[in-house]
């Protein structure tokens, strides 16, 4: 297995490690239950170096992603600007969900899933032929996101010398802030900071941060923090069969405008009829916890989990599910031989630490 | 390396057992059972009252991770189960031996009770 450079840091922490797509990562340092409260209520941190960056640099590079990608880099006009999109096939299936920054003039940086760096780096290699454009991946980076209401005044407090306006940074903006990468964006809900920075620094980092306060977080809790949050997850919530209009991502696809980008036609004609399949919430009413691959009975048909488990906040059990399209707004659950009743709602489940309306 | 109380016996299956001076026992699971399994969110624990062969299916607990059936160690008749898990299933996390003991049996037969793995021998099985 791969190892981060912070390693040592999660040993230290006495974290419990597991096999995640071929890197040795955390899953808890102890209860992936009270870290899920610390990101909500605090600041926790995420060791989330073995995602793939991605720079897209050149004359092109615009025109570039506005082909490869579903959402518009034209959205992207203000430099840090943020924006996330999906990577389609020509069929429309989503290879990868992603977030792309316009750093300034023709340089774009992209952070795709650790899962599916080959895959990804290998296609965007093939759809660059017809322009010029070099993309090159940052493999020297570690990464480190801060979450949680505290998550920007501790981090703020132990960054460097020189970062000191990345406190003016705005959601889903970004900034080169001496050797640190600085962006306002995350995969919890919650405020914070995903820190890219070289290797060589992030142990450093790590210990000035727990030393602020912020507590160590692993891959347990960032699923049921992410998931509570409304927030798909690849390889599970869509993947190369599906489209984003079958996964609750049609609003990251642009197509108000004439611009050709892969998959758009297959989206067009899943637009005539409709997609037959959506993607929704469930929250199960009683005991028992939503996983993936449950089968789900509406009176529209068959579907099932895609992702589930138990929200700590909301002390129940929630997932999202890939169901015939309609209007149903109950359904049951087959969990180990028993159809439990759910209701089908519309994530995110959680807000500001508390339930969003009609979740509950 | 996980706590393993040697006053304790043992069943592969990750059960602990404690013989009291009234002659029930006492059971629950391990201390590297509780950490492989994670936080728990739920326990469903067998009714008073039933019978169960040993090595039969009892109880559930149910953790972030996965759901777990809880072998009955011993044949026996159900005593008394942990109505403390209800609201906290999390004692079987912070203290398995302890606060997070599942349910207590009266044994039908004594003799099973030396079957079981001593605290060294289950040692031995998660070196493995």
């Amino acid at each position: 297995m791969q190892r981060t450079p912070l390693f040592a840091a999660h040993l230290a922490a006495g974290a419990r490690m597991v096999d995640f797509s071929g890197w040795e990562m955390p899953i808890n340092y102890g209860s992936q239950i009270d870290e899920h409260h610390q990101v909500r209520q605090d600041a926790g941190m995420f060791d989330v170096s073995h995602m793939t960056v991605v720079d897209v640099h050149g004359v092109d590079a615009r025109a570039y992603l506005q082909r490869l990608l579903a959402n518009d880099v034209a959205r992207l006009t203000a430099g840090g600007k943020a924006l996330y999109s999906c990577m389609l096939n020509e069929r429309g299936g989503v290879i990868d969900d992603l977030i792309t920054y316009f750093l300034a003039g023709d340089m774009f940086r992209l952070v795709v899933n650790a899962a599916t760096r080959e895959k990804d780096l290998r296609w965007m290699q093939a759809q660059a032929g017809d322009f010029a454009v070099r993309i090159s991946e940052q493999a020297d980076l570690a990464m480190i996101a801060v979450q949680g209401p505290a998550a920007r005044h501790k981090a703020l407090s132990v960054l460097p010398e020189g970062t000191a306006a990345a406190a003016q940074l705005q959601p889903f903006f970004a900034g080169q802030f001496g050797d640190l990468f600085i962006a306002r964006t995350g995969y919890t809900g919650e405020d914070g900071f995903e820190i890219s920075l070289p290797a060589s620094q992030a142990r450093d980092l790590w210990d000035r941060l727990l030393a602020a306060g912020v507590k160590p977080c692993g891959l347990g809790a960032r699923d049921s923090l992410r998931l509570e949050a409304g927030m798909n997850l690849y390889g599970q919530d869509m993947n190369e069969e599906v489209t984003p209009l079958e996964s609750a991502l049609g609003w990251t696809v642009a197509m108000k405008n004439e611009r050709e980008f892969i998959g758009r036609k297959a989206l067009e004609e899943q637009q005539i009829a409709g997609p037959c399949r959506r993607l929704v919430g469930l929250v199960l009413q009683g005991r028992g916890v939503l996983r993936a691959g449950q089968v789900v009975v509406t009176i529209e048909g068959e579907g099932v989990t895609t992702s589930g488990g138990f929200s700590p906040t909301l002390q129940r059990a929630i997932a999202f599910a890939r169901v015939p399209r309609g209007d149903a707004s109950d359904c049951t659950v087959d969990i180990r031989g028993k159809r439990l009743p759910a209701r089908i709602v519309t994530p995110p489940f959680v807000r500001h630490g508390k339930a969003c309306a009609g979740i509950l | 390396m996980s706590d393993i109380p040697t006053d304790l016996r043992y069943r592969d299956s990750h059960e602990w057992v404690r013989l009291e001076d009234d002659g029930s026992v006492v059971v629950g699971i391990s201390d590297h059972a509780q950490a492989a399994l994670g936080d728990m969110v739920f326990v469903e624990l067998p009714e008073p009252g039933l019978s169960y062969a040993q090595g039969d299916a009892c109880a559930v607990v149910e953790s972030v991770k996965a759901a777990s059936d809880i072998y009955a160690p011993i044949s026996g008749e159900i005593i008394e189960c942990n109505g403390a898990l209800e609201d906290d299933p999390a004692l079987v996390n912070s203290d398995p031996y302890g606060d997070g003991w599942l349910f207590s049996m009266t044994p039908h037969n004594p003799d099973e009770l030396d079957e079981l793995l001593t605290a060294a021998q289950y040692a031995e099985l998660q070196d493995d």
